[in-house]
């Protein structure tokens, strides 16, 4: 009985030690797989040039300027929408009105999308009806400036399904600003706007920065958005407007792989992208993680 | 007494003008404008959330509508293409005869027309490019399901493991290693995993296998498990970790070891949490784009063998919007497709956040 009983127990401890160690695996099997395929072909010249010989040589140059670009608007457009959605829950609203249950509902909500709708969303609203109605109203008859995919319209989608990140963490950034502070604000007379801005934003900086970099993350990492409201194959200039559309990192990787003319000739341009596009997205989470942690600590001390 | 002068104050405050300056600044409620609005707007801008979902569903139905008009009475059709307000796309002015010329030719029979067009959405066949169009959407759907399912039952098995082990099994080294490990995994691009599975994966299974195709379903499952493993971890921690103490304590207290507590009282205790964790990751499963587009295969076949390729929902539409005339009813019918998928990660949302979450808050509260 006591010998069945300890075997269980080793089987119990063993199965789910197993899947722990299985799931490391897999991860580092996967970076293991493209550090090694990646690594040799980037140079200083793959960061710099572009895609030459019908990209089947040359660079990444364009996507990561495209990519650049994205997150920037992005973060123009979301960030403040978030961290003023966040502050107007925390600061304005109890947290048991009907109001704030709503609000949350529909950020828990837009975070559970898939991000193929917000794709279909974006081509849908932005680009044939915002864009549409902007055409007819700025630009002379006939001519199509803004009724098309482009640089704005794919950065105002993202900003849109990255929404939630922001919300979450500039909200418990705003939690964690201790209530005494506020109500020392107060308490000189401070109305509750400026106890917002002097009190409570100066303190909860380190976490609209860790929304900002997350979303970042998140947004160069997200292709199904882009896919038909501003990527593009290849274009031989970079973005000068926002109304051109832009080559990104992910997009690239993308394409390369299932729509490549020659899928084998260019496995190293394959590699070293996606390479390139997990280093962003690590250093940019690596990053949050810390400006978190210093966060947290100083609230602790 | 000290409340009962204040009291007295502000009534007085408020009813004879300048009594008390200080106090009555105090108990009278002073119109700020510049506050006022600054709360007004701030208010807002907090009710886009709310918005966008509305205008998401609102205009990936508008869009998918025109499904409905193209086959409603002539006249209709006719007004809604004619005008020149009629959708066109970008500046290829070509399309717009060919807008213009589509919904003619579905137009022409109504009643008729509207029940093969229901009988063309539900059929077993999608073939949207040819010269007689089919839309079936059981394949893309049971394709769906298919992937998901693979997905699920890969990757909610160790996702759940790994949780138990971090949350009652794992010395603390263990722990600090699996928690960066499951954020590197969640913040790993969809197009990397897909890539890894189109690259490497796809060949290592086929070789394994011995398989006829290269790229199937239980690769792209395979992969997708990768990508729902977080959710399905990092939930069904939190609800793993937040089964209180006094259970499992009094369970030890009891004589039953640690494997006997974490099994038959932890782990129970957490199940309507973990159901939440497995719900989300069905609905990420289904929503997920990239990882399928690169490591299904992609073709419409309805079968049930895992080793099939297949083509999803969502593969369907990043695979085809790109290419589809605007306006036309191949176009209505991706955005259906949206919908669809819309509806159906929203429901899944809502019973996990709401029934599930609400039942264990209940169960551990005792009521």
């Amino acid at each position: 009985m006591n010998t069945k009983k300890r075997l269980y127990g080793g089987a119990v401890y063993g199965a789910t030690a197993l899947s722990a160690a299985v799931i490391i695996g897999a991860v580092a099997c996967i970076m293991g797989t493209i550090i090694v395929g990646g690594a040799p072909s980037i140079t200083w010249e793959f960061l710099t040039a572009s895609p030459s010989q019908g990209m089947t040589e040359g660079g990444i140059f364009p996507a990561i300027v495209g990519t650049f670009l994205l997150v920037v608007i992005m973060s123009i457009a979301g960030v403040p929408v978030g961290t003023v959605t966040a502050i107007f829950l925390h600061e304005y609203v109890s947290n048991k009105s009907v109001l704030t249950k709503i609000i949350r509902f529909a950020v828990n909500t837009l975070a559970g999308i898939p991000a193929i709708v917000f794709g279909l969303f974006g081509l849908g609203f932005f680009v044939q009806f915002v864009g549409a109605g902007m055409d007819k109203a700025l630009m002379p008859a006939g001519t199509v400036r803004w009724a098309q995919p482009n640089l704005l319209w794919a950065s105002l989608t993202m900003a849109i399904l990255t929404l939630p990140v922001v919300i979450v963490s500039v909200e418990e950034a705003i939690r964690n600003v201790p209530k005494e502070y506020r109500e020392a604000s107060l308490a000189l007379g401070a109305t509750r706007w400026e106890t917002i801005r002097k009190i409570v934003l100066p303190n909860s900086i380190g976490g609209i920065l860790t929304g900002a970099i997350l979303a970042v993350s998140r947004g160069a990492g997200e292709v199904a958005p882009i896919l038909f409201t501003g990527a593009a194959y290849f274009l031989p200039r970079l973005p000068g407007s926002l109304s051109d559309q832009f080559m990104e990192l992910g997009y690239h990787v993308y394409i390369m792989t299932t729509q490549s003319p020659d899928v084998d000739q260019t496995k190293g341009i394959q590699y070293a992208t996606t390479l390139v596009l997990l280093l962003l997205t690590f250093t940019l989470n690596f990053t949050a993680i810390f400006v978190r942690y210093r966060m947290r600590k100083r609230i602790m001390q | 007494m000290s409340v009962a002068t204040h009291q007295e104050n502000s009534s007085t405050g408020a009813r004879v003008e300048g009594a008390g300056p200080v106090h009555a600044d105090f108990t009278r409620k002073r119109v700020r404008p510049g506050e006022f609005v600054i709360e007004k707007s701030i208010a807002t801008v907090s009710f886009f959330s709310i918005a966008f979902i509305v205008l998401i569903f609102v205009f990936v139905l508008r869009e998918a509508s025109s499904i409905v008009t193209s086959s409603s009475p002539a006249e209709k059709a006719d007004a809604a293409c004619e005008t020149p307000q009629c959708e066109t796309y970008g500046d290829e002015m070509l399309d717009s005869s060919v807008v213009a010329y589509v919904p003619k030719e579905d137009h022409a029979s109504n009643a008729s027309g509207r029940r093969a067009l229901v009988s063309n959405l539900l059929g077993r066949v999608w073939q949207p490019v040819s010269l007689d169009p089919k839309y079936g959407i059981i394949p893309l759907f049971t394709g769906s399901l298919k992937v998901a399912l693979i997905a699920i039952l890969i990757g909610a098995p160790f996702a759940i493991f790994a949780a138990l082990y971090t949350s009652t099994f794992a010395p603390k080294w263990a722990k600090e290693i699996m928690k960066p490990v499951i954020e590197i995994l969640a913040g790993f691009p969809s197009v990397v995993i897909g890539f890894f599975a189109l690259i490497i994966l796809a060949s290592l299974i086929q070789s394994v296998l011995g398989l006829q195709y290269r790229l199937n379903a239980f690769v792209g499952g395979l992969a997708l498990s990768l990508a729902v493993i977080p959710i399905i971890f990092t939930i069904s921690e939190d609800a793993l970790v937040a089964v209180p103490k006094s259970l499992t304590e009094a369970s030890m207290a009891l004589g039953a070891r640690k494997w006997e507590t974490a099994l038959y009282v932890v782990l129970p205790a957490a199940t309507p949490g973990i159901f939440a964790a497995v719900l989300l990751g069905v609905s990420r499963a289904i929503g997920e784009t990239m990882i399928v587009l690169m490591a299904t295969g992609n073709a419409a076949l309805l079968s049930f063998s895992p080793f099939d390729s297949v083509r999803t929902i969502s593969a369907t539409i990043g695979a085809e919007m790109a290419e589809v005339v605007f306006g036309d009813r191949h176009y209505s019918v991706l955005f259906l497709l949206g919908i669809v998928l819309f509806m159906v990660s929203f429901t899944l949302n809502v019973v996990a956040e709401v029934y599930v979450r609400q039942k264990l808050m209940k169960k551990f509260r005792g009521g």
